[in-house]
């Protein structure tokens, strides 16, 4: 008897396998092609942000010269003098100056006042790049005379024309052109605080600078050699420290641009890879679906010899191939939408932004696709290894067990590591990509758990009596092949990331209009000097305006803490207090109570100071934790060059979120009334019409005022909003689109599921319209089931947000919500019926045949 | 006579229901080299898990499997694949066919596995000797029953097995047709000396072969020689 003939050890042949895979897929292409298309807008997603994150840092590298606009920039929040002007002077081979503060602008051709940023310039600042204007001459000819140079969003909001006049303070200004970008500006910022240029020798003029007056103190240079910036740098850095002064170098704002434009493109990677997941989720589903298919495949290849290893690999090698196809068409499609980005960022970025092909972006995200979709197929395909050869003998199906296979534990365990690394490397922080994935795993559960429940419910409640074609519908939830599951997952999934951006946004919205509404302060005056404290006031009132609050205002800083200074700090690191606390330069108020919004948590408030002893404050508990201060202990404050020794009577919590004025550290009455000082007054304005009007009186009567209009503040910050807001949506477009693509990718696999049963009802003689309902009803259940699902978990996920995020009151508004999931419902019947009207439209026994 | 194919003491048990199930019961045989055997028996009764046990596509519960001097029960699942690559034809009563391979190419497998040379030409004959020399190009769904079982027939035998498993292979198949196909078996059978294990409920067929192995009940209960033994 021959007992060592067989060959154990027989070789895989791997051209054979590739073979086969190719074989394999033959007939089965197009839905393998389906199946993948789910990934391809979540690669697109990640390929077009990575393209552009590339080219942003290109132009980044390439455009930080005009960024900064000089080779050194040094700015402080104080005058120069003393050695340190001595200092600031010697510095360069070119030099120009820049003050900046906010101020009221008058328009008087319009009437129209609004607070500006206005910049007085000396010099032939910037150095790099230029001040975009039109016409493009006005960026440098504004220095020769009394002439400015106004935002564009300005001369819109005014219909100011070149030519007009614009006055600053008490200075009428010739508007020589209009400013299109200032060096270094993103179109978001310039909003908010549009800017105006006037040159520095009229400043004086305009009678702006007073006591109090928050003014930056800018200084750039150039040189015309090469210099060691670090080197310099280093020398200058300890000197500007003390001062309270910070530098800028054209690397440091490379670093610091390309960093915050990092955190965007991170922040909107993950919404990508968000969209990628869902397609996975998708793939994960088909592939099950398409291995049960394969079964009897297997077990024949299985019969004649084929090893598990050998099967498992070659419906590995055709899910890698069609990863691969998935992958490079969603990197073709994310290359050509990146030509979209630089017109979304117009408004965020502050350079021209160039678009090119990026092939380390197509590489990634190539790699990615392949990579996730291996990771998601493996649960399904694992199975693979288990399937028996004696399937060939049994008619009766045999589960392939992956619930017993140890080895899903792994797959499991290998996609939870691949996604936390995936956002680390995003986020950069191991408890930011933990919440992430954890946020992620609990919306899967959760809408896993409905789908599982709606078949268990749905088993126990349908009995005899409901109508034929009910039953059918939700029996068709639970049956065998059921869709229930990766339809839940990947609708509710989409509905709850738009649900929650809009959520947020309204939250957002909801709070500034809330803080503005009734009778509460929605406009703030500031810089009124102490002496013209009670003529601002009459004013107010004979407008027929409330002076709901008038609050004395004293720049200070911290001296010492416990006996420590800024210098202790730089010698001694275990020093607990942070490095700001030192060079802040703090406004505060004194009052003998505390106001609606503020709470002691700890020590006494004291409202009254003795004379000749320390001054006790209150500190406010955020500025408590910087300093590490507690109650008792002793600070040293410098108010404009004299010294007050003080201690912490007690710690305050403040809701910041009220418009009205707040204050880190309050003092007592009796202590600083004589010092030199501001006013703060806060009024509500019924309309825009008596806004205007009022303005206008301030204005011409106290120009160095400035005023802070919150219904105008409102209206920037939600266009602001919008353009975020409008930026997320478009890259959750891509986590919706795939949503519908493993939407219809679900629906036409379960009609290869249903088609045979369709086909015997029909043959039973079962209607067309009897099929259309059944289908409908399934469809429908299924889709109002998941979208419901998804919203509730959005409002769960919007208040925690709300509630520990924003630390904002939750409030939303529920229409939306309600459009939302009528759309979705709506939808998914749409395409369940557009995907059965081939089994409808055709005889029985036509599909029988092309489907036996 | 050498034995082929030695069966021992074999059962096999499932758990069904939350009991145990015994559907093949102390099944003792032995197959010689060459011979051409019957199992027959009505539904039910254990025949085609016996052909499963005996091709070793399954485990048994107890007893012992030694086909060609090999113990099955000793093997792997994968070295068990490569016994049958190696030793063993099969042919299922719905034909087995890959769908997605062309009736060549499904002949091809086998030989393929084993890496041999000639493989196009080599299962070309094969399907010249089954008359289906110029259908090679054709899908499963493309062929009659008739023309896949005859394919089904060159795959079987493309690896020149030494023992050939048939389970009910004219079940599916009308009278006309069954005719022929039976006439292919026995007669490639002839010409390539291989054992034939025949699983069936058609007394005729079984009674070409030179054996006839009942089983009732999932117990052997008759053992004997036909006319042609």
């Amino acid at each position: 008897m021959e007992t060592d003939s067989v060959n154990y050890k027989r070789k895989t042949n791997i051209r054979w396998l590739f073979n086969m895979a190719w074989r394999d897929s033959r007939k089965n292409r197009s839905r393998l092609f389906l199946f993948i298309s789910a990934i391809v807008f979540g690669i697109a997603a990640l390929v077009a942000i990575y393209s552009f994150k590339y080219n942003v840092q290109n132009d980044v590298n390439g455009q930080a010269a005009t960024l900064i606009g000089a080779d050194l920039a040094i700015s402080g929040t104080k005058p120069v003098d003393g050695s340190l002007k001595h200092l600031i002077d010697s510095l360069g081979d070119e030099r120009s100056q820049e003050r900046s503060f906010a101020s009221m602008a008058y328009f008087p051709k319009s009437k129209g006042t609004r607070l500006v940023q206005i910049r007085a310039l000396r010099g032939n600042f910037p150095y790099y790049g230029s001040i975009e204007t039109t016409p493009v001459q006005a960026g440098t000819a504004f220095k020769k005379g009394k002439m400015a140079v106004v935002d564009k969003t300005l001369m819109l909001q005014f219909n100011a024309q070149v030519g007009d006049s614009i006055k600053v303070g008490n200075t009428l200004f010739l508007i020589t052109g209009i400013l299109n970008r200032a060096p270094g500006q993103s179109g978001a910022v310039a909003g908010i605080a549009p800017v105006v240029y006037i040159p520095m020798q009229y400043l004086a003029e305009t009678g702006l600078l007073k006591i109090g007056s928050r003014v930056s103190y800018s200084f750039y240079y150039k040189y015309n050699k090469s210099v060691n910036m670090d080197r310099l740098t280093k020398k200058i850095d300890p000197i500007l420290d003390k001062a309270g002064m910070r530098y800028e170098t054209i690397e440091s704002r490379k670093e610091s641009t390309g960093r915050n434009f990092g955190d965007l493109s991170k922040f909107l990677s993950l919404v990508g890879f968000v969209a990628l997941l869902l397609g996975c989720v998708g793939v994960a589903s088909a592939v099950h679906i398409y291995v049960r298919e394969k079964i009897a495949s297997i077990a024949i290849m299985r019969c004649l010899g084929v090893k598990a290893s050998e099967a498992f690999l070659i419906y590995l090698i055709q899910i890698v191939g069609i990863g691969l196809i998935g992958s490079v068409t969603g990197a073709v499609l994310g290359t050509a939408i990146q030509h979209l980005l630089p017109l979304l960022f117009k408004d965020f970025i502050p350079f021209t932004i160039s678009v090119q092909i990026s092939w380390m972006a197509i590489g990634q995200g190539i790699l990615l696709g392949v990579i996730i979709s291996i990771l998601f197929a493996l649960l399904p395909l694992i199975s693979v290894r288990n399937v028996s050869p004696l399937n060939t003998l049994r008619l009766s199906f045999e589960e392939v067990g992956l619930s017993r296979d140890p080895l899903r534990w792994l797959v499991y365990a290998l996609i939870g590591l691949f996604i936390i690394c995936f956002t680390f490397l995003q986020l950069n922080s191991w408890l930011g990509s933990l919440f992430f994935t954890l946020g992620i795993l609990i919306a899967f559960l959760i809408l896993a758990v409905v789908a599982w429940l709606l078949t268990r419910i749905m088993k126990l409640l349908i009995n005899g009596s409901w109508s034929y074609l009910w039953r059918q519908g939700f029996a068709n939830l639970y049956r065998p092949n059921n869709q229930t599951l990766i339809l839940m997952v990947s609708i509710g999934l989409s509905t709850m990331f738009i649900c929650i951006l809009f959520f947020i946004q309204s939250i957002l919205i909801g709070q500034v209009s809330l803080s503005t509404s009734g009778n509460q302060s929605n406009m703030i005056l500031f810089d009124i000097q102490n002496s013209q404290k009670d003529a601002v006031a009459s004013l107010t009132r004979k407008q027929g305006l409330p002076v709901l609050q008038q609050v004395p205002i004293v720049t200070l800083r911290i001296e010492q803490i416990r006996g420590k200074t800024a210098a202790d700090l730089q010698k001694d690191s275990t020093i607990k207090i942070q490095h700001g606390v030192f060079a802040y330069e703090y406004r505060v108020t004194f009052r003998d109570s505390l106001s609606e919004s503020e709470k002691i948590t700890d020590g006494t408030w004291v409202g009254k100071a003795e004379s000749g002893k320390d001054v006790p404050v209150s500190v406010e508990e955020n500025l408590a934790k910087r300093a590490n201060l507690k109650v008792g202990d002793k600070i040293v404050f410098n108010v404009q060059g004299v010294q007050m020794p003080a201690y912490v009577s007690s710690i305050r919590k403040v809701n910041w979120g009220k418009v009205q004025t707040n204050f880190q550290v309050v003092f007592p009455t009796g202590v600083l009334e004589d010092a030199p000082q501001f006013q703060v007054l806060l009024t509500h304005v019924p309309s825009n019409k008596v806004s205007a009007a009022f303005q206008q009186a301030i204005v011409r009567n106290f120009p160095n005022v400035s005023i802070i209009d919150l219904g105008l503040v409102l209206s920037v910050l939600n266009e602001l909003l919008s353009k975020i807001s409008y930026v997320i949506r478009f890259m959750s477009a891509f986590s919706i689109i795939t949503g519908i693509v493993v939407l219809v990718a679900s629906v036409r696999i379960s009609k290869y599921q249903r088609i045979q049963e369709s086909v015997l009802l029909r043959t039973l003689g079962a209607s067309r319209k009897q099929i259309l309902a059944i289908t409908a009803l399934e469809y429908f259940f299924l889709g109002s089931l998941s979208a419901l699902t998804g919203i509730l978990i959005a409002i769960g996920g919007s208040w925690l947000l709300a509630k520990y995020s924003f630390e904002l009151p939750y409030t939303v508004s529920l229409l939306p919500a309600m459009v939302l999931f009528l759309t979705i419902s709506i939808l998914t019947v749409i395409i369940g019926l557009l995907n059965s009207r081939g089994v409808l439209n055709k005889p029985p026994l036509e599909i029988l045949r092309t489907n036996a | 006579m050498e034995t082929i194919l030695n069966i021992s003491d074999l059962s096999k048990t499932y758990q069904s229901a939350g009991r145990m199930l015994t559907v093949l019961n102390n099944i003792n045989f032995a197959v010689t080299t060459g011979s051409t055997n019957a199992i027959v028996g009505p539904s039910g009764s254990g025949k085609t898990t016996l052909l499963g046990l005996c091709a070793g596509l399954d485990r048994s519960s107890s007893g012992s499997v030694e086909l060609n001097g090999i113990n099955l029960g000793n093997l792997t699942e994968d070295q068990r694949a490569q016994v049958r690559n190696q030793h063993v034809g099969f042919i299922f009563q719905n034909f087995q066919l890959l769908p997605t391979l062309t009736a060549l190419e499904n002949v091809m497998v086998p030989l393929e596995l084993r890496n041999e040379k000639n493989i196009r030409s080599r299962a070309l004959d094969l399907l010249d000797k089954v008359g289906l020399a110029d259908r090679g190009h054709h899908y499963p769904s493309q062929l009659s029953g008739g023309e896949q079982q005859r394919v089904s027939l060159a795959r079987a035998f493309s690896n020149a097995p030494k023992i050939l498993f048939a389970d009910e292979p004219t079940g599916n198949l009308d009278a006309e047709t069954s005719e022929k196909v039976v006439k292919l078996i026995f007669d490639l059978n002839k010409e390539a000396g291989t054992t034939l294990i025949l699983v069936t409920h058609d007394l005729e067929l079984a009674a070409k072969t030179q054996r006839i192995i009942r089983i009732k009940g999932g117990q052997l209960i008759a053992d004997e020689k036909t006319i042609n033994g």
